[in-house]
């Protein structure tokens, strides 16, 4: 049976990339996000539910647990960027913020981390930024966050080596999606002059670190935070 | 329906423990101890079955349940310790789940 790969926020940007991309390399793809999807393929099949809900994760996580009999990867794309300074900033933005990227992260790991540890065998990618080493101003509650997913990355990569599951994350630079339309272009630059490699990443650079991370011979890399652009943590 | 969970925990404790090779889970019955540093599983051990229970749980009676909630973590007597005490455990969550 061809592998099976979870990724969360499936409707747009990298997320969508990703599933398409993991479709043309044969694999099963499981997508989700709160809206419909347009990705139509006989491997894809698309849940519709929040990621930061309990019971639609442990539901749809056994569900496709019994459908597949296993989970190979799992990718906790899903993720809320917002740019705001703090003290204009809502409390139910924040929580909405720390509900997707770092609550629905965890989630998932969890649900399908138990899938995993049947297999003796498991992949995790999550999603950083690189806002946090660069502690970027307007964007306090976000790379917030993003840090709480890096020391959940770092930690649980501790606790889930036991039963053969490497835990990792990916932060990339600014890529060219939906989430740094928002963004002034002159912030955007200003990032990427504090990078090594001063230019705009593509879906290529972050798939290409997923790549490395859940490939087979990489059961030795685990725990560690990746970013784009020769930014350093 | 204890006695159902109860055959339920034994089976997936007996499966398990093709993996374990534990002698304490050779022949478990209802007193065999689950997490215990009398000759029961380790914590990393306990994580891989309530992970696997978890889903025959859920096989059997149809219901998403979480055995290890705030609640089970901070009751003195813990319901890890024995497969009568798991078994009286899952029964509470069942019942409370359909009211």
């Amino acid at each position: 049976m061809s592998n099976v790969i979870l990724i969360t926020g499936t409707r747009k940007g990298i997320g969508k990339e990703l599933a398409q991309y993991y479709l043309k390399n044969s694999w099963n793809v499981i997508g989700c996000s709160r809206g419909e999807t347009t990705i139509s393929d006989k491997s894809y099949q698309h849940y519709q539910f929040d990621v930061s809900d309990e019971k639609s994760v442990i539901k749809i996580v056994r569900e496709v647990s019994r459908k597949f009999g296993k989970i190979d990867v799992l990718l906790n794309n899903a993720g809320i960027a917002s740019m705001n300074h703090l003290l204009l900033t809502p409390i139910d933005k924040a929580k909405d913020i720390f509900n997707t990227n770092f609550f629905g992260s965890f989630l998932l790991m969890r649900e399908v981390g138990k899938i995993m540890t049947k297999k003796k065998n498991g992949r995790i990618v999550n999603f950083t930024t690189v806002a946090v080493p660069l502690n970027l101003d307007g964007e306090a509650i976000y790379a917030a966050s993003k840090a709480a997913v890096e020391s959940l990355t770092k930690i649980s990569a501790k606790e889930l080596a036991p039963y053969g599951i490497t835990v990792n994350a990916v932060g990339p630079s600014p890529v060219k999606t939906d989430l740094i339309k928002v963004v002034p272009k002159d912030k955007i630059s200003d990032l990427v002059s504090k990078q090594a490699i001063k230019r705009l990443g593509e879906f290529n650079d972050v798939v290409n670190v997923i790549n490395f991370f859940i490939d087979k011979n990489s059961n030795f890399i685990t725990g560690q935070i990746i970013y784009l652009g020769g930014i350093s943590g | 329906m204890k006695g159902k969970i109860e055959k339920l925990i034994i089976n997936a404790l007996v499966d398990y423990n093709e993996e374990l090779e534990n002698p304490a889970y050779g022949n478990p019955d209802e007193k065999t101890r689950l997490y215990s540093s009398e000759g029961g599983m380790d914590s990393i051990a306990l994580v891989g079955f309530i992970a696997d229970l978890e889903e025959r749980l859920a096989v059997e009676f149809n219901k998403d349940i979480i055995l290890a909630d705030e609640r089970a973590m901070s009751q003195k007597r813990s319901p890890f310790l024995s497969v009568q005490l798991l078994a009286n455990y899952i029964e509470n969550l069942l019942l409370e789940s359909e009211e």
